[in-house]
């Protein structure tokens, strides 16, 4: 059957089971109780600290086809996930769903656990590197699931993803269970996303190279959810958590179009004291930052939030007063986490706070504008952020479907051309985000608005922006390229996109070798 | 004309250029053309029609090409073609102006 977005969905998935179609961003409501875990109790003087994570995985006991969550702020210097997986294979434990927020190029290991049956199946917002490339390949004989950031507290929540043992990669902790991510030598600021596991799993197991003395403060995971603490050599490697800082692009063409979407947010009369945005950290994203705060220094502008992943720049906005407060579900550098350690104005959210649209209101519900990417965008606005020009897997939704369904406006940027390739197709490949919450595309050579924006585009209009129309760009950019060919993909499904409220968006197929 | 005079190259492997290596072939082999790119599903076919058309303009029809693409515009393709045919002695200096 064809979902709102016209992708065909079949009824039934093959290992995921029935599916229901995407609807419209806001046309599913839930219906169901929040889940709750079984209730626990502890005995004074009993220790939760264990030995090792095999004395973990037999304590509990961890079985086969059981569910392992982990949380992926630690990015590509993990070394957490690969440490569970290495004790289940030598523990001969089968048939294992890993729930892992994002999968990194460091969790390759999980390629071998996959082929020796370990791993079945796996459950993400966001996968890069051999394991997505793996993925594509039809490595998995599940389809993955691939949610986005608030669907995943969604699911967690609404007892769509059961966890069984929630690993939290604790950069610091004691041996009763408390937790922050802001101090030792793995800090990694926010915990926002290990936030749902550590409420919602079975048993939860905070595993930390930095044991300090009881009670440790601050708490951002609490003790009364936590069953146990595993001491290791090395969680993570610092070097692939955080970066040093994070550099405005000096890309020239990054810089125009980073400056057209910052006098579009200008146009749009949401650039006022209250201000709220959200970006990313990558390219003419954070130079559209950039731009905005130049903006608001001249008109003396106060904003009330920045959202999201938060990098140095967003903090050197919020020392300088031009926001009052940063929302912060995951830390970019080292400036992002020396301010949420100190900074009161500087709040750790969790997942389901920032971004899940079944409870009683998230962050990006809050949002006046947010900055986006895409690696395609097609002429109904639709955008793929989940797989890349040779239809693998590089990627995912992570935030970005969620913060354009919240956002009052969404901008998403991109170079019209990337390479040879026009950013603007009839059909992306891979829907991940429904054009009904894209507001804007800005490119180097124009802008286009969404038809349902008319209100918008005439306020573009006369602000002097060079509004297009988007077919006029896709149509600029093929008298430059050519007219690309299609992918041709086979029939086998090696992932299905979740949108945040559950439905199914689209399906990602295996290529035709 | 119909063959080459000895190897040569044109083009670099930056991004949005394209890298032609062309050598003789065997008499009546035709045009052996290998063809790597980083666009290879959406432009591939495109890519070999537009080296082929300038061998052909050329009236060189026993040649093995390599080429390395790295997203190169069309323009680029016919230029990098026609320089290493240049170099490798089959087109005359004066037609490349």
């Amino acid at each position: 059957m064809k979902n709102a977005i016209g992708r065909e969905i079949p009824e039934l998935i093959d290992g995921f089971g029935q599916t229901v179609p995407f609807a419209g961003a806001f046309q599913t409501t839930p219906t169901m109780q929040r889940q709750a875990p079984k209730v626990k109790t502890i005995r004074p003087g009993q220790s939760k600290l264990m030995d090792s994570l095999e004395e973990v995985f037999k304590k509990i006991p961890i079985t086969d086809g059981m569910t392992l969550s982990f949380h992926h702020h630690f990015r590509n210097g993990d070394g957490v996930v690969n440490m569970v997986l290495e004790t289940a294979a030598k523990l001969g434990i089968k048939g294992l769903k890993i729930a892992l927020s994002s999968v990194f190029p460091v969790h390759a290991p999980m390629i071998e656990h996959i082929k020796n049956g370990v791993v079945t199946a796996l459950d993400t917002n966001y996968m890069s590197g051999p394991v997505a490339q793996a993925v594509s390949k039809g490595i998995l004989e599940k389809p993955v699931i691939l949610r986005t950031h608030g669907g995943r507290a969604r699911a967690i929540e609404c007892g769509q993803l059961n966890i069984d043992v929630a690993f939290i990669a604790a950069p610091a902790a004691d041996d009763y269970g408390n937790i922050n991510g802001v101090q030792g030598p793995a800090a990694c600021g926010s915990l926002g996303y290990a936030f749902p596991d550590a409420e919602f799993a079975s048993n939860v197991v905070a595993v930390t190279d930095h044991l300090v003395e009881y009670p440790l403060s601050p708490v951002s995971i609490p003790q009364t959810r936590v069953d146990y603490v595993v001491k290791v050599e090395r969680v993570g490697d610092p070097k692939g958590i955080v970066s040093g800082t994070t550099r405005i692009t000096k890309d020239p063409v990054g810089l125009k179009i980073a400056d057209a979407a910052a006098r579009v947010i200008e146009a749009s009369g949401l650039l006022k004291d209250g201000f709220s945005f959200q970006t990313g950290a990558g390219g003419a994203s954070l130079a559209t930052a950039h731009f905005v705060r130049q903006m608001m220094e001249r008109k003396n502008i106060t904003g009330s939030f920045a959202l999201g992943g938060i990098t140095g720049y967003m903090v050197e906005m919020l020392e300088k007063g031009l926001f009052k407060k940063l929302m912060d579900v995951q830390g970019f550098d080292l400036d992002a986490i020396r301010s949420i350690a100190a900074n009161p104005n500087h709040m750790e959210i969790s997942a389901n706070f920032y971004a899940s649209p079944f409870n009683n209101g998230c962050a990006v519900n809050k949002l006046d504008v947010v900055i986006l990417g895409a690696t395609e965008i097609d002429t109904d606005f639709n955008v793929n952020v989940v797989t890349g020009s040779d239809g693998v897997i590089m990627g995912g939704s992570g935030g970005h479907a969620d913060a354009a369904a919240g956002a009052s406006i969404t901008i998403v940027v991109a170079n019209l051309l990337r390479g040879r390739l026009p950013i603007i197709v009839d059909r992306v490949l891979t829907a991940t985000t429904p054009g009904e919450t894209i507001d804007v595309l800005v490119t180097e050579r124009g802008v286009a608005v969404n038809p349902r924006r008319s209100d918008l585009k005439e306020k573009l209009l006369a602000a002097g922006l060079p509004v297009k129309e988007i077919a006029e760009l896709k149509s600029e950019a093929e008298r430059i390229a050519g007219v690309p060919d299609s992918l041709v993909t086979g029939e086998r499904i090696v992932a299905v996109v979740e949108y945040r409220d559950g439905t199914i968006i689209d399906v990602v197929r295996q290529l035709e070798e | 004309m119909s063959g080459v005079l000895k190897t040569a190259q044109a083009g670099t492997l930056e991004s949005g250029d394209i890298m032609i290596t062309i050598a003789s072939g065997p008499s009546d082999s035709g045009i052996v053309l290998e063809l790597d790119s980083i666009v290879l599903a959406q432009y591939g076919k495109a890519i070999s029609q537009t080296i082929r058309a300038v061998l052909t303009a050329q009236g060189i029809t026993d040649v093995y090409i390599k080429a390395v693409d790295r997203g190169a515009l069309d323009c680029t393709i016919k230029a990098r073609t026609l320089t290493a045919l240049g170099r490798a002695g089959a087109v005359l200096k004066e037609d490349l102006v």
